[in-house]
């Protein structure tokens, strides 16, 4: 079984990464995007949960309508440096609610992870020749944010409250 | 000026610790150089011909006297005692050691300084109006919204992997001091009938290969949208933008090839999700916060220009400098004073430890303890008492600073070219150094008015040679120096590029086609027209026809 993180901790995992001409096993599975809209009435009819793997083209508004049967969407990033899902995800996030698991595949590594985080990723196969003790130091860089703040809320928040009072004071 | 609290010290104070960890990771093996690359970038270091060079930011281009101290000590400490004021209003470092970088952002963070995104496939400091806050023709001014901008693009997660770098301008006086119509994303500060502000927003200028002028895609942004459309923006160029060839990933290309109207209703439709959204929208006290911090200086009511009449009736080498080396002040009895950078035989934009410590205690002595940088790559002392300016211009004069050459052709943006960027063709500062010594004669110079003469090393244009008055490219002829030349650019509100005379020439004949261009603009002009409008009269042909007579 993979090993990888999700929400903040290393888990062995469970799914399995289907290509478009492999028979689909048992279980729980991730198909590609094509598959998923080629066969969505089969894979709706099998046992096991489905998720679909979608990259930085994918237009989103045509996997609306799926996104309750699906456990997980998998956002490629086939280099480390190619940054759209970092947009899709948080599309999927705020404009569409989707409330599973998105999860970050291909070339993902430390020193990225802690973006991803912040756009609404929550679990990441860290790539196979990397050490997930060593990645999961990236959650623990950075105590607070100007934007996507997971830990808190904003500087410009805590600031107006910081002036609300001095306000208030002055007013009365 | 802005000063951190305790939020932002934290966070500059975690990255320095952060990198540190990166580098030393990088180090022992553990991250590629492919890895390795944009982590170093994003925290401004490049790889470079001889050594790393170390970009620092200084946000809108202001910095106080501490800061200054701090950059002449990192000058000093970690490099060869220089370092060179670029047209993004930063400073770079051409000999710092990969393994003292974590050290000198740290001495860096110790001011309230550091080195993010000002390299990378990112957003980059946010560049303004140097006379911000002392200009007469300012609607008000810029540098709160500099700041506001700041803080939501530093360490943006969704933003931080962008097609290509990413810059943004802002102006908000009447005759743009910015350029912002050559960035990716430009803001002219501007109000609507009922006195609000807001923003006119241009995308998609840039210079570089494919040199382009901004599109004006919304007349008028309400203020407290302003993040929200930044960002939808982004968003239309991350998901948009090319990522399959470098040349071809600037914003700029993606509006041309999808039209500025049609990119605009993208924005507008993105925009409309994410209007609104109480984390993306500023109230009335986001906005006062930062103005706060840059409310006047305690300007002496008092201060009048007596003592500088007398000055100015007495000594002609004073009224020159005193002419082109500074200008008018909204506070009455102050001026805005130009420290030129651009001496015969200094490499434009250079400046070394001991000038950078001198200057630190003249911004306190003749001022606030504050100092500005140019795109023009000159430095300001921006709140100097009339009366103390014949004292000022003597210690300039001591320190090599006081070049009346201000806004002439000597005053010229030059990029490091080759003599530190692997990227260049051709070296750009001895090529500066022929110019200034053929054309040595100040009042000749006076009488050409004023000419924006900008050169870069390569088709990068880190020089702005497009929107050069005269401009003045390095190519590589069959591994030969050879220089482009062209007339006719701006940057300013009519913003536009130069065309070129001809054919690249060698570089001992740049000065002899420079010399043929003023005796072409001297015959044609009228009255004292400045160059650019002689161009504009004329077209280049004359220009052409006499340069390869
Ligand atoms: S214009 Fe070219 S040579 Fe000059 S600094 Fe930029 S990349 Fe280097």
């Amino acid at each position: 079984m993979r090993r990888m993180i999700r929400h903040g901790g290393i888990i062995e995992d469970h799914w399995l990464h289907v290509a478009d001409d492999d028979a689909l096993p048992e279980g729980d599975v991730i198909v590609t995007e094509a598959r998923w809209h080629a066969e969505r009435e089969t894979l709706l009819a099998r046992d096991g949960c489905i998720g679909v793997r979608i990259h930085g083209d994918t237009d989103l508004s045509a996997l609306a309508p799926d996104l309750d049967s699906l456990a997980v969407i998998a956002l490629e990033f086939p280099a480390f440096k190619d940054g759209r899902c970092l947009s899709q995800a948080r599309l999927l996030r705020e404009r569409f609610g989707y409330s599973g698991e998105l999860r970050a595949v291909g070339d993902v590594l430390r020193d990225q992870l802690a973006y991803m985080a912040r756009v609404g990723i929550d679990a990441f196969e860290v790539r196979a020749d990397r050490s997930l003790e060593d990645a999961l130091r990236a959650f623990e860089e950075f105590s607070g944010h100007y934007q996507l703040n997971p830990v808190g809320r904003s500087p410009r928040e805590l600031r107006r409250e910081r002036a609300a009072p001095a306000r208030t004071a002055a007013a009365s | 000026m802005y000063r951190y609290d305790s939020f932002d010290q934290t966070l500059v104070d975690e990255r320095v610790a952060q990198f540190r960890d990166q580098t030393r990771r990088y180090l022992a093996g553990e991250l590629t150089d492919d890895e390795f690359r944009p982590l170093r970038l994003m925290n401004g270091l490049y790889i470079q011909r001889h050594a790393p060079m170390l970009r620092v930011s200084i946000p809108y281009g202001l910095l106080s006297s501490e800061q200054m101290r701090m950059l002449a000590h990192i000058a000093r400490t970690y490099d060869r005692g220089y370092g060179h004021f670029t047209t993004r209003q930063n400073i770079q470092y051409n000999w710092p050691a990969l393994e003292s970088v974590p050290d000198i952002l740290a001495d860096l963070a110790r001011v309230e300084m550091h080195a993010i995104q000002t390299s990378g496939n990112c957003i980059r400091n946010i560049t303004s109006d140097h006379l911000a806050g002392v200009a007469a023709d300012e609607l008000t001014d810029p540098r709160p919204y500099c700041e506001l901008i700041r803080q939501w693009a530093t360490l943006h997660p969704e933003f931080s992997y962008l097609p290509r770098k990413f810059k943004i301008a802002v102006s908000a006086s009447e005759s743009d001091r910015a350029a912002i119509r050559v960035h990716d994303i430009g803001l002219q500060v501007v109000h609507d009938d009922d006195g609000r502000f807001g923003f006119r927003v241009f995308v998609g200028g840039g210079l570089g290969r494919t040199p382009v002028v901004g599109e004006c895609i919304r007349e008028f942004l309400p203020e407290e949208d302003l993040l929200s459309y930044l960002e939808a923006i982004l968003r239309v160029y991350n998901l948009n933008g090319r990522r399959d060839n470098i040349h071809k990933a600037r914003i700029k290309i993606l509006v041309r090839a999808m039209g500025a109207e049609a990119f605009g209703q993208r924005v507008e439709a993105e925009w409309q999700h994410l209007r609104g959204d109480p984390r993306l929208t500023l109230a009335p006290e986001d906005v006062a916060y930062m103005q706060g911090f840059f409310q006047a200086p305690p300007y002496d009511s008092t201060a009048d220009g007596r003592a500088l009449k007398e000055h100015l009736d007495g000594d002609p080498a004073f009224t020159r400098w005193y002419r082109h080396n500074t200008v008018d002040h909204r506070q009455p009895g102050y001026r805005a004073v130009f420290l030129s950078l651009k001496a015969p035989a200094v490499a434009p934009g250079d400046l070394t430890d001991a000038q950078m410590d001198a200057v630190a205690a003249l911004a306190e002595r003749y001022g606030f303890g504050e100092i500005r940088v140019t795109h023009t790559q000159n430095l300001i002392l921006p709140d100097v008492r009339q009366d103390a300016l014949h004292a000022l211009w003597q210690e300039l004069r001591e320190l090599n600073l006081a070049t009346p050459n201000v806004g002439t052709m000597t005053d010229m943006i030059c990029c490091p070219g080759l003599d530190f960027c692997s990227l260049a063709n051709a070296g750009s500062i001895d090529v500066a150094r022929d110019i200034n010594e053929r054309f040595d004669n100040l009042d000749d110079l006076y009488d050409l008015g004023d000419i924006r003469l900008n050169m870069s090393g390569c088709m990068n244009a880190c020089g702005h040679h497009h929107v050069g008055h005269i401009g003045i490219l390095g190519v590589d002829k069959k591994g030969e120096e050879f220089y482009q030349i062209t007339v006719g650019g701006s940057s300013s509100n009519d913003a536009g590029m130069g065309e070129r005379i001809g054919p690249a020439v060698a570089k001992d004949r740049v000065a002899d086609t420079l010399e043929s261009i003023l005796h072409t603009f001297v015959a044609h002009r009228e009255g004292d027209e400045p160059l650019i409008d002689t161009y504009r009269r004329i077209g280049v042909k004359p220009f052409k026809e006499a340069a390869y007579a």
